[in-house]
């Protein structure tokens, strides 16, 4: 089992015929992953990696069943096919892109929420059940079977923590990328409870940063409500105040989201916080033994 | 991008957000001038940094000769470690109370907030818990009257000053939507004989957002390679130490730096040169980088969209045009490893499999040199 997509999942692709859309349409071919259908403005009747490629989301409805799309469009014209995907009534939207503008965020959260979808990002690499779907953007190879649960808000750290989980012959259920963005769909939350509700997650590798609160939120969500082993990696220990750290989030202001008072949540929540990267397998060695 | 008090009081007076009469001045005889003008005046610092007042960056001056030595005084102070180089003189308001407005996003709402309270004029982080009225905005409604209402009863407002907030807070929030604003505060929010006027602005522009607002002011607050590494899209911020490091993907690159403080060395900047980058963009990172005249490189690669060969003929590219004299630690793993390590063997350069040996070894290095 996994938690969000598998096998069955049906993907739409929107922007399938752009440099990124149709690289990683191959790659995510190539994992597995069901891709039924593409959309791209005025190229309806194409096709990409024989995937066959519809003018706008409702032209694919009409021919297939859809239950999630990855949007491979640049940021300025991100909200447009994010409502539309919403509309025409897709429930979970993968939002690949950065830089999309904080009020747009906004406006697709709102509208998502109406049309009951759940968000994935912005400014994410998506997510993976492994050895069964991925949606998003990650490289294939380090995303095997097996009992670990990842949810993450930032990409290349995520893959860096599954390498060394990997490199120990460790493998994954399903691993979520929340996103760098200050507003994100999917949270830390929302993701530990269905880890929580998988059987087959054994424990959870919660991999945050300096910046808001949503790993203190998870902290209180985890004393609260899991009975699982959570542990922990954050990024930033090292991070001046006041210096915005590549994501949107990352940033320490007003005395608010620093290392030390997440360090000091999750602590307090039964939570290990591994000092560094390479730490996590031994760690996760000892909880699942 | 942050606005100066005085962009951000521009902005709200096209929202018709009453602001007080003022001059933009850059001398002590301008700012004489504008007490001529305005009688009573304050005299304030533009400066993108908080607590002005207790630095001495704001002054009161009853007539011109006052206004002159004031404006002379703070244009040769150093602020908070910044320079004034304007000063905004205003009319000194006949204010009855203090209060607090603003509007900013909440990440974890995912939505506006509107941020209210009587106690305003002093640092927001002091006004206590249940004094701060909160409250949330679906942004497919927009702000209601009847929402203000709510927030005046539970602040304890009514009557006419109930009625001002009803005025003021539905531009408030055109204003923080429709240019994309990530903070619109009010601080103080003064409340004056003529209804509340806006004291102060501290307004807030996405970044991400700004090529929809051609028409609004740039404000640079970087220093000048900052400004070079945005002209390049490469997510850049200086430090102290001496270690340059690079890296793809804003975590990792943090992660980065953390592990070099553990191991007891300091890094001379962030720098993310992102996903997927091509020969030319490693190339310009790394030209930026060896212009801040670093002891020791590290660069930390773990390749997914970013190729590893790629990333490899843009250090040599440069290592070649430029030349790369200083010592270098080099990780280098995922898509394309084994074609980016060939190519780094041809010119010598020995690569890390793991993240903890390129940075134990860069430290060794700024010890050794």
């Amino acid at each position: 089992m996994s938690i969000f997509i598998n096998k069955q999942t049906r993907v739409l692709v929107q922007g399938i015929t752009g440099k990124q859309g149709s690289f990683h349409t191959a790659q995510m071919l190539e994992y597995g992953t069901n891709i039924i259908a593409g959309v791209s403005p005025g190229k309806g009747g194409q096709n990409v990696e024989g995937v066959p490629v519809y003018d706008t989301v409702f032209a694919a409805i009409e021919e297939e069943t859809v239950d999630a799309s990855i949007l491979f469009i640049p940021a300025p014209f991100a909200r447009d096919a994010a409502f539309e995907a919403l509309d025409a009534g897709v429930k979970l939207i993968v939002l690949i892109p950065e830089h999309i503008p904080l009020q747009d965020a906004m406006d697709i959260m709102a509208y998502a929420q109406k049309q009951n979808a759940v968000i994935v990002g912005p400014n994410t690499f998506g997510l993976v059940s492994s050895g069964s779907s991925k949606i998003g953007i990650m490289p294939n190879r380090y995303f095997v079977p097996g009992p670990v649960g990842i949810v993450s808000r930032s990409g290349t750290l995520c893959y860096e923590i599954v390498g060394h989980l990997t490199g120990n012959d460790i493998g994954t259920t399903t691993v979520v990328g929340l996103g760098g963005d200050r507003v994100v769909g999917l949270n830390f939350i929302d993701v530990l409870r269905r880890f929580e509700e998988d059987p087959e997650t054994k424990t959870v590798i919660l991999v945050g940063e300096i910046g808001g609160s949503s790993e203190e939120e998870a902290a209180t969500f985890i004393s609260s409500s899991m009975k699982k082993p959570v542990i922990a990696y954050l990024a930033g220990r090292s991070a001046p105040p006041g210096k915005r750290m590549g994501h949107a989030g990352a940033i320490i202001e007003r005395g608010r989201g620093t290392f030390e008072s997440k360090v000091k949540a999750l602590n307090a929540a039964g939570v290990e916080v591994a000092g560094l990267p390479n730490e996590v397998p031994a760690m996760i060695k000892k909880i699942l033994s | 991008m942050k606005l100066y008090e005085y962009l951000g009081k521009k902005l709200f007076h096209r929202y018709d957000i009453p602001v007080p009469h003022s001059k933009i001045v850059e001398s002590p005889e301008e700012a004489a001038e504008a007490a001529a003008e305005l009688g009573d005046v304050v005299i304030k610092s533009q400066v993108l940094s908080g607590k002005r007042g207790k630095a001495g960056g704001i002054a009161f001056a009853s007539n011109p000769g006052e206004a002159r030595k004031e404006a002379e005084r703070i244009l040769n102070m150093r602020l908070n470690d910044l320079t004034v180089e304007k000063l905004l003189v205003e009319e000194k308001l006949q204010i009855e109370q203090e209060l607090y407005l603003a509007l900013t996003v909440d990440g974890a709402l995912r939505c506006p907030v509107v941020l209210a309270s009587l106690d305003g004029g002093m640092d927001v982080e002091e006004v206590a818990e249940g004094r701060m009225i909160k409250w949330p905005i679906d942004v497919s409604i927009g702000l209601q009257d009847y929402m203000t209402r709510e927030i005046c009863r539970r602040m304890g407002v009514s009557g006419a000053l109930q009625k001002e907030f009803i005025k003021l807070l539905p531009k408030l929030y055109k204003m923080f939507r429709e240019l994309d604003a990530e903070l619109a505060e009010i601080n103080p929010l003064a409340l004056t004989p003529d209804g509340l006027v806006a004291a102060d602005a501290k307004v807030t522009i996405d970044d991400d957002a700004l090529y929809r607002h051609p028409q609004l002011p740039r404000v640079k607050e970087k220093t000048d390679l900052e400004l070079k590494a945005e002209e390049l899209d490469i997510a850049y911020v200086e430090l102290d130490g001496n270690i340059a490091v690079m890296a793809n993907g804003a975590g990792i690159t943090m992660a980065t730096l953390d592990m070099v403080q553990h191991y007891g060395g300091a890094a001379a900047n962030f720098l993310d040169f992102g996903g997927g980058a091509s020969v030319e963009r490693t190339a310009q990172a790394l030209e930026l980088l060896l212009g801040t005249n670093p002891k020791v490189l590290l660069i930390n690669i773990f390749g997914g969209i970013t190729r590893c060969d790629i990333v490899a003929e843009g250090f040599v590219k440069v290592r070649e045009s430029k030349g790369i004299d200083l010592p270098v630690s080099f990780r280098l793993v995922g898509t394309k490893e084994a074609e980016g390590r060939a190519i780094l063997e041809k010119v010598g350069i020995k690569t890390f499999n793991s993240m903890d040996e390129a940075v134990r070894h860069a430290v060794d290095l700024t010890e050794a040199s």
